[in-house]
């Protein structure tokens, strides 16, 4: 279920314009532009929100991304590595977002630590094929994963503080 | 010098491994490669029974199969099990694609073997399968394909690589991701090759082939893709935990389907399914034609569909008596009805109870299709309009430094 504060998130990204992938080669900067863009906006609404959570940059292509992004639980900071390439059939497909440290540790992944997308996701993006970029997928996809299974894996006891190299990070 | 870390010792290990498996297979007995297929019935003769199939008139030139180059993208659950079929059959040369590995968990699937674990399975299918038929070629490529790099290799791959150095006969796509199947419909569409695409639910009670030929049948992009109904209450259904279940059974069913298809379409028998589904619940399966979208998104789809036209129009003046128009269900929406841009569930799954317009078919659409109209332009996206001017380095350093 999109829950009312995600759709509100959602609203607040920038639309893309331009329908490309990055085999479309004459229209494929314009959008990776529109990408920065609407990744720039989201971070900032984020920080101002007092709510940032990750971090992403890109090879200069803009095909291969990878940053960091982490989640508050108990006032401790959990950090991942998030990477993911940008598919050949980009954007009717989404990019598959990993977080590759918690690859076997959760049966909500794919291999790889692709994370595993909800059922509503699909549909969403494929309703809004085009205008949706990597920034609705991270506030799609990978923010409302982190919600619910990092809160988990902690209780379980399969992520600790400790071993977490972001715990004692600064904010 | 350092010490070698955990994860270099072990890639050393699975190195060792992958060593040993080949030397374990050397020293098995093998037979001898076969030059010629050959009908005589005698116990060391592995075609004797395949090459049944002509003396019965089943099939006119079974030996073909020997020319024949077919691509397996995907070799889990059900393209492993296709990939052997293949092979006890004789088809001249399989091309496989994967880039997982042999896990433990994958036990519940047939094929592979535990002491296989670890292997990349491209790696371990084909081990397997060279000493079940070594007069099989078999290549091996164990990387993702939906990436940009190696979606060029690839199709590279699909056009170069058959026995005779050109576009190969056949793909055949087994993955379990609407990625990896989009990429393989824009490199089929754009390359002009036929395919079959298959998939099993994430509930593993439901299957389907699709045979697509660029131009002719909907393409995997002309609609959302069409699945077979479970019948099971969305409500009822419980994802809890996991990605996906899966049965032996449901893959090996859809693997058997997809094979015995393309044997059909190779060697020229009987009749090639367009769609054929499979329901396990109710033991129903569905089938039917679907025509191309000539609003498709793919361009490569809607120039094959005008080749096509050109083609069929061609073929009609030149046997005017012999027209048989065949009478195919149009099961695509002929036009777009989902106008919403926001929504919170995807189309219903259909509730036999109920009257429905998927129960006669037993097949719906994975999600609605996409609203090519504008959505509503808000201020967010003119913000976004001022800063496009900036240049992509700037806007690179923005994001970093924010
Ligand atoms: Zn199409």
């Amino acid at each position: 279920m999109v829950d009312e504060v995600t759709k509100k998130t959602l609203a607040s990204i920038p639309l893309l314009k331009t329908k490309a992938g990055p085999r479309e080669k004459a229209e494929w900067p314009d959008r990776l532009k529109e990408e920065y863009c609407a990744l720039i906006k989201y971070v900032e609404n984020n920080k101002q929100a007092d709510n940032d959570w990750f971090r992403l940059e890109s090879n200069s292509d803009g095909t291969k991304w990878w940053g960091k992004c982490w989640y508050i639980h108990e006032l401790i900071k959990y950090e991942f590595n998030v990477e993911f390439d940008i598919p050949v059939a980009y954007p009717t497909t989404p990019p598959e977002i990993a977080l590759p440290e918690l690859d076997g540790k959760t049966a909500k992944m794919y291999r790889g630590g692709r994370i595993c997308m909800t059922d509503h996701f699909k549909p969403l993006w494929a309703r809004n094929v085009g205008k949706f970029g990597i920034a609705h997928a991270m506030a799609l996809g990978l923010g409302p994963w982190l919600a619910v299974e990092i809160p988990d894996l902690i209780s379980k006891g399969i992520i600790t503080k400790n071993e977490n190299v972001g715990a004692s990070g600064s904010a | 010098m350092s010490e070698p870390t955990i994860s270099e010792l072990k890639e050393q290990i699975r190195k060792y491994e992958l060593q040993l498996e080949q030397e374990k297979l050397k020293n098995m007995k093998q037979r001898e490669k076969i030059t010629k297929m050959s009908a005589e019935v005698v116990d060391s003769n592995p075609y004797s029974r395949l090459m049944a199939l002509k003396r019965m008139g089943i099939v006119e030139n079974y030996e073909n199969i020997r020319n024949f180059t077919v691509a397996v993208v995907g070799v889990g659950g059900v393209g492993s099990v296709t990939a052997e079929m293949l092979t006890r059959c004789g088809i001249g040369k399989l091309i496989l694609f994967d880039y997982d590995k042999v896990e433990l968990a994958n036990m519940n699937r047939l094929f592979y073997q535990p002491h296989q674990a670890g292997l990349s399975k491209v790696e371990a299918a084909k081990l397997t399968l060279q000493h079940i038929n070594p007069d099989v070629e078999i290549e091996a490529y164990n990387y993702n394909i939906t990436t940009v790099d190696n979606f060029d290799h690839f199709m590279n791959v699909l056009s170069t690589r058959s026995l005779s150095n050109g576009p190969i006969e056949l793909t055949l796509c087994c993955v379990d991701n609407f990625e990896a199947r989009m990429a393989v419909n824009r490199a089929c569409n754009e390359l002009n090759l036929n395919w079959f695409e298959s998939g099993v639910s994430e509930n593993a009670v439901s299957g389907h082939i699709q045979f697509i030929k660029p131009g002719e049948t909907s393409c995997f992009e002309c609609a959302p893709p069409l699945i077979v109904a479970s019948n099971i209450d969305e409500k009822t259904l419980k994802r809890d935990g996991v990605c996906a279940a899966s049965l032996p059974t449901t893959m090996g069913i859809v693997a058997g389907f997809l094979v015995q298809n393309a044997l059909k379409y190779l060697l020229n028998f009987g009749q090639v399914t367009k769609y054929l589904g499979y329901n396990a619940l109710l033991d129903y399966f569905p089938t039917m034609s679907l025509k191309p979208n000539e609003t498709c998104s793919d361009p490569f789809c809607v120039k094959r569909q005008q080749e096509f036209k050109l083609r069929e129009e061609q073929r009609l003046r030149e046997q005017v008596d012999v027209v048989e128009e065949e009478k195919v269900e149009e099961v695509l929406h002929p036009d777009n009805e989902f106008q919403i841009e926001l929504c919170d569930e995807g189309e219903d799954l259909p509730d036999l109870t109920k009257n429905d317009k998927n129960k006669n078919t037993g097949v719906k659409h994975a999600f609605p299709a996409s609203v090519e109209n504008q959505a509503n332009e808000h201020d967010a996206s003119n913000e976004a309009n001022e800063m496009s001017s900036i240049p992509l380095e700037d806007l690179m350093s923005k994001l970093k430094n924010l």
